[in-house]
């Protein structure tokens, strides 16, 4: 799952597997398929839908429901996360097999990478033991053409009994022969499907039980699925069969009598259940073979060596980490030098407005409370978020976009899967990791990439550690402060950049640190299995990308920021004209807060702005100046001189910045982070360590920071 | 002459027959789904920065797969 409106923030707590179906008539289409083969861009391209695409295996990891009209009918899609398999063994193929097992869909389209079609089969055959009203769709031909592979989708279609139809998602009128094909099939009611044959013995112990299922159940879920599930005995799905077909089912004694007569046969020809689900799965594998000759012809093989070439350098000994650190430096330069220019522009635009409001309200002759608690307390917080916020975001949503669109972020977690390994975890928290670049929240939920249980929570609870977008300002408004430099040549935005990275490198190698920790104390184990699919390299959709970024992500993030910022203003705004006994609130609080900030090497208000920012950290930046600029004088921020005059007069330093600089990338995640980790974990538990663990690396930083500073003459 | 070893001593470039999976559970399930039962030919394409994990060409797929994992995958080299 990607960053957008649907991912991020609240809305990264899905809803699960409900379906809100506005007319009876409506029917549900579930679109399956391996990781990674375009699935969400068929789901897009259908229901006109913004559901974020990635060429990365695993980016949607919940289901994303849409409507769509095929020909008159209305429509439900489902799009489901990427399997490989139905025998489920992550929490996101649970999601998939579940649905299409118990969810009863009226269709089901098995979305096929068509440059890789054998094992795609594999899918397509487990579907069409569920259910007959199976579309198979072979997308991404345009690139199988251009390697050279013909298939002849309607010796295919004959083979499988089902339709088999060529798209290309990306070109929307390819999918009108899909919609048709997946019309029709939701009315079929009997057909004959490709079934695959197993070995004999399999066989004979499945027409044992499949008239036994077949009559408590009435075949749905089908009985002979059912039966092949019940053989293999995997305690996950018993589980599910358990809670949808009741415990009664699983405890009848015809159906146990059945079962132990069918294991017997089984177990008369040595087939134990390991050899059992290898039989199966091999059967699979072995019959998608055979239906692929004939219809797949290759003029050469689908993947070259020559093509790794690119991966040979981004992936090599020497090259692979500078490569990764160039990279994430190079994305920031761009972001910071491209945002320079048109903060500014924003920043006068936005605070001449703010004098044109004021003659306004002076114009009214609104009371002079007013004016302040609106114009000076919420408009400039909120006018400095947009003005500071709204560049960098608009830069670095776009270039990551397209970076996600190329196919890295999968080679992001092959380069760092040893180190993940030497913490006992794994490679894919690479790619929550990456995730959380963009939010926290949504990296969070994309943990469920991970298939452990353990690795999942270790990945979930070390998230926060990479700050996210919101954090960006304030390291970059920081770093230009007080280390690189304000003269905005491209010496300074260089090294800001560079600061930067080494900054976000600092809290990657915090990751390692706590993740290792955590996996010798409170999360012990060992490794458990890992693959991890390296798509191609994909031309990203340059237009797309950027429409799509700077309207879904930027502006949704931007909007949430402001919703947040306006009531902190107010709340500023009040504490710092609320006097009691003679000192304002603000001041009574930051001087409360202060001695043990000051051990910190921060002070009082900074303390109080990260806790005002716990909503969203976008705010603790303007938070600050509102609190120091309610104490003082009036000075147009946005401009980079004046915030250094500002910050040094309220007793800012060298140590400050720095400590600063370190609390905002080890604090409590924001509340929205939170609220997805009990989700997630589901236990209040994990939650608290999840906001505990950082807030205390951040404590321990900042303490022992300031206490070398202070011993230490030169500082 | 065929000789057989394991697939995590596989050097980049070089092909193989699959012949024998020497694992269970989890992992052996997920390495037949993604296509690696006997008798398929893999190919190693590289190492990652660390030399480990190493990815293989799969009917057509590039799948990184741990040298611990790959060490209980027999192979078979022409």
């Amino acid at each position: 799952m990607g960053l957008t409106s649907h991912s991020t923030g609240t809305n990264a707590l899905d809803s699960g597997l409900v379906i809100q179906r506005q007319h009876a008539e409506e029917k549900v289409i579930a679109l399956a398929g391996n990781p990674n083969v375009g699935k969400s861009t068929v789901f897009n391209s259908l229901t006109g839908m913004k559901q974020h695409t990635g060429n990365w295996p695993g980016k949607t990891v919940a289901n994303a429901q849409g409507r769509c009209t095929c020909e008159g009918q209305p429509c439900i899609l489902i799009d489901l996360p990427g399997t490989y398999s139905l025998m489920a063994h992550s929490a996101e193929e649970e999601i998939a097999r579940n649905f299409l097992c118990f969810g009863n869909p009226d269709a089901v389209a098995v979305i096929c990478d068509a440059s890789c079609l054998e094992r795609n089969l594999n899918l397509v055959l487990q579907a069409l033991e569920i259910s007959s009203r199976v579309v198979v769709c072979l997308n991404l031909m345009d690139e199988a053409e251009k390697k050279g592979i013909r298939i002849q989708t309607e010796l295919l279609s004959k083979r499988l009994g089902v339709p088999v139809i060529s798209t290309i998602a990306r070109n929307k009128k390819s999918l009108s022969a899909l919609t048709r094909a997946l019309c029709q099939i939701t009315e079929k009611t009997e057909s004959s499907v490709y079934h695959v044959v197993y070995p004999e013995p399999v066989e004979k112990a499945l027409s044992a039980l499949i008239p036994v299922i077949q009559e408590k159940t009435g075949g749905q879920p089908d009985s002979r699925w059912l039966a092949l599930r019940l053989l293999d005995s995997d305690d996950s799905l018993l589980c599910e069969i358990r809670s949808c077909l009741g415990e009664a089912f699983l405890n009848d004694k015809d159906v146990k009598n059945a079962l132990e007569q069918a294991s017997a046969i089984l177990l008369e020809a040595g087939i134990n259940t390991e050899s059992f689900r290898d039989l199966v799965t091999s059967s699979l594998i072995t019959a998608a073979e055979k239906l692929c000759q004939d219809v797949v012809t290759m003029e050469q093989p689908a993947y070259q060596f020559r093509d790794w070439k690119l991966d040979r350098i981004l992936t090599s000994r020497l090259f692979g980490y500078p490569a990764m650190f160039l990279l994430l430096a190079f994305l920031l330069w761009l972001t910071i030098t491209g945002a320079n220019y048109p903060s500014q522009v924003l920043a006068d635009f936005l605070f001449r407005f703010q004098d044109l409001l004021t003659a306004w309200f002076r114009q009214l002759h609104a009371p002079e409370w007013l004016h302040s608690m609106l114009v000076l307390g919420v408009y400039r917080v909120v006018a400095w978020i947009v003005s500071v916020m709204l560049p960098p975001m608009a830069i670095f949503f776009p270039l990551f976009t397209l970076l996600e669109d190329m196919g890295y972020l999968p080679r992001l977690a092959y380069n760092l899967d040893k180190p993940f390994q030497c913490c006992h975890a794994c490679g894919k928290q690479a790619l929550c990791m990456a995730m959380g670049f963009g939010c926290n929240a949504a990296g969070v939920t994309g943990c469920r990439i991970i298939d452990s249980e353990r690795e999942r929570l270790l990945a979930i609870l070390t998230n926060s550690f990479v700050p996210c977008n919101g954090r960006f300002p304030i390291l970059i408004t920081l770093i230009t402060v007080f280390f690189a430099g304000m003269s905005g040549s491209h010496g300074t935005s260089f090294l800001c950049a560079l600061l930067l990275t080494l900054t976000i490198t600092l809290g990657i190698g915090m990751t390692f640190a706590v993740t290792w920790a955590l996996s010798v104390t409170l999360l012990r184990g060992v490794p458990s299995a890992f693959t991890l699919e390296l798509p191609p390299y994909r031309r990203p959709q340059i237009g797309s990308v950027i429409v799509r970024s700077i309207f879904d992500r930027t502006l949704f993030v931007l909007g949430r920021a402001v919703v947040v910022a306006v009531p902190a203003g107010l709340i500023i705004w009040f504490m710092a004209n609320i006097t009691w006994s003679g000192t304002t609130l603000l001041h009574l609080c930051a001087s409360a807060l202060d001695p043990f900030a000051r051990l910190m090497g921060l002070d009082g208000v900074i303390l109080i702005a990260f806790l005002l920012g716990f909503p969203a950290n976008e705010i603790v930046m303007p938070v600050i100046f509102m609190a120091y600029l309610a104490q003082g004088t009036l000075t147009e921020p946005g401009d980079l001189a004046s915030i250094k005059a500002l910050l040094l007069s309220h007793g800012w330093t060298f140590t400050t910045a720095v400590s600063m600089i370190l609390f905002s990338l080890f604090h409590w995640p924001c509340s929205t982070t939170l609220l997805t980790v009990h989700k997630e974990t589901n236990s209040l538990r994990w939650t608290v360590l999840a906001a505990l663990l950082p807030t205390a690396a951040g404590i321990c930083l900042c303490m022992l920071f300031t206490g070398i500073c202070r011993i230490l003459p030169w500082f | 002459m065929k000789r057989s070893h394991n697939l995590s001593q596989l050097k980049a470039g070089q092909c193989a027959l699959v012949t024998r999976i020497d694992t269970a559970g989890t992992m052996r399930r997920r390495l037949m789904d993604l296509g690696l039962t006997p008798n398929t030919e893999v190919m190693c394409l590289g190492h990652s920065p660390l030399g480990d994990p190493s990815a293989y060409l799969i009917r057509g797929a590039v799948i990184a797969i741990r040298a611990k994992d790959s060490q209980n995958i027999i192979i078979e080299t022409e």
